[in-house]
């Protein structure tokens, strides 16, 4: 079974909520998720941040959805890390 | 999941008007009361009357017209939030708050001025409804009134940081030239 291990998103995002509660939010749809969120353009009402998200199996639908319901926008997903775990030699 | 704590931004908005409401449901009581106390004897009941006409008067006021001006002020920030994302925040955070923030605010501009003027009408009050009367009713009422104005002035103070006597003295200023002003005119 494959499963997600690492995704890194472009997202469009107003300024509220903060990135502080942006990343805690996401870092709380799973366990041992960890949430890298880096701002990389800001104007008057958006920012552009990159979220890099990495755990042991990453809900993406969910991610997405918690995304989009705090008002961001996916802009792309630039990198996907996925591990089939059950690979046998 | 709302994250976005609705305090968060809007509880300023709501403490200003709060102490803006409640100073003018303050003076509305002052200025009622004053022009009572220098008019010829009036049954305190009729006092009671015109000033809980004025409160419920002002508690309504500050509910609706704090609400239709927060509705649409949220909903241009909301349009203005589309736009600059070039897409629909409908079913979101902000969509839920739009909605919820102007509650808050219409309820504490309108709950202050209300709430004031009953405990300055806390003397006539007691005077009519139980007959406690240690001092003129209507010299009691003025009485907390001012003093109400005066912590008003002191609670400004402290959210400011100026030397909370000064500003208290100075809403107290603003209360003793209204009592002048409708001495004058009464």
């Amino acid at each position: 079974m494959a499963l997600i291990k690492r995704i890194v998103l472009d997202v469009l995002k107003p300024h509220l909520p903060r990135g502080i509660e942006f990343s805690t939010a996401l870092a709380e749809l799973g366990p041992g998720y960890k949430v890298n969120y880096k701002v990389i353009e800001v104007d008057e009402k958006t920012e552009t941040v990159i979220i890099t998200i990495e755990g042991d199996n990453i809900n993406f639908d969910l991610i997405r959805d918690t995304v989009s319901q705090l008002g961001g926008s996916l802009h792309s997903v630039d990198e996907i890390v996925v591990l089939n775990e059950n690979s046998t030699m | 999941m709302n994250i976005i704590n609705p305090l968060h931004e809007s509880h300023n908005i709501a403490r200003r008007y709060f102490v803006v409401n409640g100073f003018d449901g303050a003076l509305t009581m002052l200025g009622i009361i004053v022009g009572f106390y220098f008019s010829e004897s009036v049954a305190i009941e009729t006092v009671i009357h015109a000033c809980m006409g004025a409160a419920i008067a002002l508690g309504i006021s500050g509910v609706s017209s704090a609400y239709m001006s927060e509705v649409a002020e949220r909903k241009k920030e909301l349009r203005d939030l589309e736009d600059a994302m070039i897409q629909d925040l409908s079913d979101t955070t902000h969509e839920d708050l739009s909605k919820t923030i102007p509650i808050f605010i219409a309820v504490a501009n309108g709950i202050s001025p209300f709430i004031i003027s009953l405990i300055i009408l806390i003397p006539l009050f007691l005077s009519h409804k139980l007959g406690l009367v240690i001092i003129d009713p209507l010299l009691a009422s003025l009485f907390v009134a001012f003093s109400l104005i005066f912590l008003l002035g002191v609670y400004l103070g402290k959210i400011s940081r100026t030397f909370w006597l000064w500003s208290g003295l100075r809403t107290l200023l603003i209360a003793l030239l209204t009592t002048a002003a409708v001495y004058l005119i009464s």
